[in-house]
């Protein structure tokens, strides 16, 4: 690696100095735009006592879930975990820390703590058990709750293309928390589909920029659908 | 008569008006797509990043990348927009939705919602629902008025945990149209072939009930 050069041509080299106790910030809704790779890595690193905060875990054998198989993970921050066998039963076993957030506050959250901004208030959850143990404060007569930004280690998102710099573009749906997350990395991680050259990316259609991006690595990806519904032709 | 699912689909989309921007939750509120008005143009937001859903694509359309926020394959409208989830609440929590309509597992009187978790149960998440009631300009619920063993939905307080507190403005159930306001249910439409006493006796919370109620027309 040179100058601002990201590109990293391993996984070991794309994950290293992840150690056990990290929290992970991941991209990804459902099984739609994941980092695959990374998370194979992560698997085959064997890193435990993780905090991972990502909208979903994947399902049993695809995603975040396989981290789940060897219990790497120790407590997670998520939305929704309705599509996974093994995290219901590490929950309710006691195994697995679960910190339901929702979707919209957790997204800020990403943003918020990548920006700088230590908390915010939100009028999301208030009156619920989201709002348990949280200040509220009344602006303009409605009540708000403090909620408190994250940060992790690691970043870890996938993207569509990168340049060698780190300059990120995802493609449709596949974009989802991933800009968020990338901020929020000490490290960030993007794992893309191609890799080009610098300059070929149009500047002003880069959805996230190399200033948040520390290492690319291109993987393959399986890009498994979680529900396939189609019309008929 | 009590109503189908598609019927209740079909009343929530007479609610709809010229140029709303409309998020609609999983099962019910999804098919209330299939019944907009003619001569009306409604966007559909996805909170995962779509604004501007289309419908279902074909075997040849199939991508991975195109998916709602139910995780089912679509594909986007004609002037639709993409944009990351942070964009997507800001939108919701902004107040630019005109429109949410959600399911409910109970409604109470003073537009309180429970909808997400069943202590012991079903606790899978409440994913975007409690930023979309806390947002949305407009909320309609839609759910049987009450259980498979007869029970109330429409309550005097909720039992469950809350997904948001003052806010649901609307129930269409399969009996009844009913506004929330003033810490009471308003009786506004029955189904057709639905007695008001019916109503009455399936509604455990507050319920106001005005001269003559109107049944439900579909046209």
């Amino acid at each position: 690696m040179s100058g601002f050069d990201k590109v990293v041509t391993s996984y070991a080299d794309a994950m290293a100095g992840l150690k056990d106790g990290d929290t992970i910030i991941a991209g990804g809704f459902g099984l739609c735009g994941i980092p695959e790779g990374l998370i194979a890595e992560i698997k085959r690193m064997g890193t435990t006592d993780l905090t991972v905060v990502s909208n979903n875990c994947g399902v049993d054998d695809f995603g975040l879930g396989v981290l789940l198989q060897d219990k790497q993970i120790k407590k997670i921050i998520a939305s929704y975990v309705g599509e996974n066998a093994l995290f219901e039963k590490q929950m309710l076993d006691g195994e697995l820390e679960v910190e339901l957030t929702p979707q919209g506050t957790l997204a800020e959250k990403m943003r918020a703590g990548g920006a700088g901004i230590p908390a915010f208030y939100t009028a999301t959850g208030y009156g619920t058990p989201v709002a348990e143990g949280k200040e509220v404060k009344e602006f303009d007569g409605r009540p708000y709750i403090l909620e408190e930004s994250v940060t992790g280690e690691f970043a870890i998102v996938k993207a569509w293309k990168a340049d060698r710099y780190g300059n990120l573009v995802f493609r449709h749906t596949a974009m989802n928390f991933n800009p968020m997350a990338a901020t929020a990395g000490k490290i960030t991680v993007a794992e893309v589909e191609e890799i080009v050259e610098p300059g070929e990316l149009e500047p002003s259609q880069i959805h996230t920029p190399g200033i948040y991006v520390n290492r690319v690595i291109k993987g393959t990806f399986e890009k498994r659908i979680e529900r396939v519904t189609t019309r008929k032709a | 008569m009590s109503l189908n699912r598609e019927q209740i689909a079909q009343r929530v989309a007479k609610e709809l008006a010229d140029g709303y921007y409309v998020n609609l939750g999983i099962g019910i509120p999804t098919l209330v797509a299939n019944y907009v008005p003619k001569g009306i143009e409604v966007m559909l937001q996805s909170e995962n990043g779509l604004l501007g859903m289309g419908p279902y694509p074909t075997e040849d359309e199939l991508d991975a990348d195109m998916i709602n926020a139910g995780k089912e394959t679509v594909t986007a409208a004609k002037g639709a927009a993409i944009f990351n989830s942070a964009d997507s609440f800001a939108m919701i929590r902004g107040g630019h939705v005109d429109l949410t309509v959600l399911g409910a597992f109970e409604v109470d009187q003073h537009g309180n919602i429970a909808s997400w978790m069943i202590p012991k149960k079903l606790i899978k998440g409440m994913g975007g629902a409690m930023d979309l009631v806390a947002g949305a300009k407009n909320i309609i619920v839609t759910m049987t008025h009450a259980s498979k063993h007869g029970d109330s939905k429409l309550l005097e307080e909720c039992s469950l945990p809350l997904t948001g507190v003052n806010c649901v403005k609307k129930i269409v159930t399969d009996l009844a149209v009913l506004e929330v306001k003033d810490g009471a249910f308003h009786l506004l439409e029955r189904a057709p072939g639905v007695s008001v006493d019916e109503i009455i006796s399936k509604t455990a919370g507050k319920l106001i009930v005005e001269g003559d109620v109107p049944e439900m027309s579909f046209d």
